[in-house]
């Protein structure tokens, strides 16, 4: 049974698909065969952020139309051969999807792949509801930041009555909460809420919190999800999730700002 | 003085604006998780009558009973009763 992991927030531009593409490709590169989905359709950008955007030719419309089949939609990723994208459509009614097309889709993908990631679209409308229904796992992508932590209580909310697990009763989704952009420069200046402060809040379990970081925006602009850069913060952040999803306990990092030495101070480093 | 006031202003505690944020956040998602879960006023005294007119023909054990309002897709308000109905020996 492949795992079912939607990556959702509420709020929009918290980083999903950001998210999205840097645990699919992590659980990737750790052998798991993984397919990436976009669900917001009508602005497809996960295809961006993974740098497959030229290679897009069928997507997930075509395949709930029956137009194309679903191998034919799906990318397979160039740098890693068990990781598969399915774009989102760029023009279709976004009504194309229901619960009964998508469930068949999820259920066949299910059959060869051990993760399917779902990267949702912004909102708590229809496109979003779809993203998390069939969820067994969700990560609530939130920014330190009032209004994002206001709707990933109601994303939460949501997770808890609307999805397939709690209309049928069963185990309820197992939620996750990643803070990202977090600066803890402004935390410890007490200009930006806490990982404690928000943990606080929403109450649930912390699976990853990714430093505020340049190479976030270097990583989508070259279409390499950032967590190939091993070298910089966020990918190391990004690193850890990946772990703790797979079930290691590895300690949290860049928590705490760096401190500048004397020299740096005195020569601006 | 302005290096006095310098000093000052270090030691008095100010709030930060961070824990305004936690605060005014505690207040409004505890404010919205309760609408979320809220069940009517009239509910209890609804259970009540409903189980008393339901006893003047059965027999109806409290476990045997649940009642449940709920809130679909926002607009649609589903009131749910469940009954068990037991066999009853026949004492005639």
């Amino acid at each position: 049974m492949a795992r079912i992991i939607v990556v959702t927030s509420g709020k929009g531009g918290v980083g999903k698909t950001t998210s999205s593409a840097a645990v699919g490709l992590g659980l990737a590169l750790k052998g798991h065969k993984v397919v990436l989905i976009d669900f917001d359709i009508g602005l497809r950008n996960l295809d961006l952020i993974m740098g497959c955007e030229r290679r897009v030719v069928y997507d997930f419309v075509n395949v709930i139309n029956g137009e194309a089949t679903l191998n034919q939609a799906l990318i397979k990723d160039k740098r890693v051969s068990s990781l598969s994208i399915l774009p989102a459509s760029q023009t279709r009614d976004k009504d194309a999807l229901n619960k009964e097309n998508v469930g068949k889709v999820l259920e066949e993908l299910g059959e060869s792949y051990d993760f399917i990631v779902c990267d949702s679209p912004a909102g708590i409308e229809a496109g979003a509801m779809m993203a998390l229904y069939y969820a067994d796992e969700a990560i609530v992508t939130t920014n330190p930041e009032v209004s994002s932590v206001r709707d990933s209580d109601r994303i939460l909310g949501m997770l808890a009555s609307r999805s397939r697990r709690a209309e049928l009763g069963l185990e309820p989704i197992k939620e996750h909460l990643l803070l990202t952009r977090y600066s803890p420069k402004r935390v410890e200046e007490g200009e930006m809420l806490s990982v404690e402060d928000v943990e606080d809040i929403l109450s649930i379990p912390l699976l990853g919190v990714i430093p505020e970081s340049q190479a976030v925006l270097k990583a989508s602009n070259a279409g390499e999800p950032v967590i190939l850069d091993t070298e910089s913060d966020a990918g190391k952040a990004y690193q850890d999730v990946v772990d703790r999803l797979l079930g290691e306990t590895v300690e949290f990092r860049f928590l705490v700002a760096e401190k500048k030495g004397i020299f740096s101070r005195m020569f601006g480093g | 003085m302005a290096l006095l006031d310098y000093f000052l202003r270090k030691k008095e505690k100010q709030v930060t604006t961070a824990s305004k944020a936690k605060e005014r956040l505690q207040i409004i998602v505890a404010h919205e998780r309760n609408s979320r879960n809220k069940q009517p006023d009239y509910l209890p005294q609804l259970t009540e009558d409903i189980l008393a007119v339901l006893r003047k023909y059965i027999h109806v054990s409290d476990e045997s009973f649940s009642i449940n309002l709920d809130n679909k897709d926002g607009d649609l308000n589903v009131l749910e009763l469940n009954i068990e109905l037991h066999e009853e020996k026949n004492t005639e």
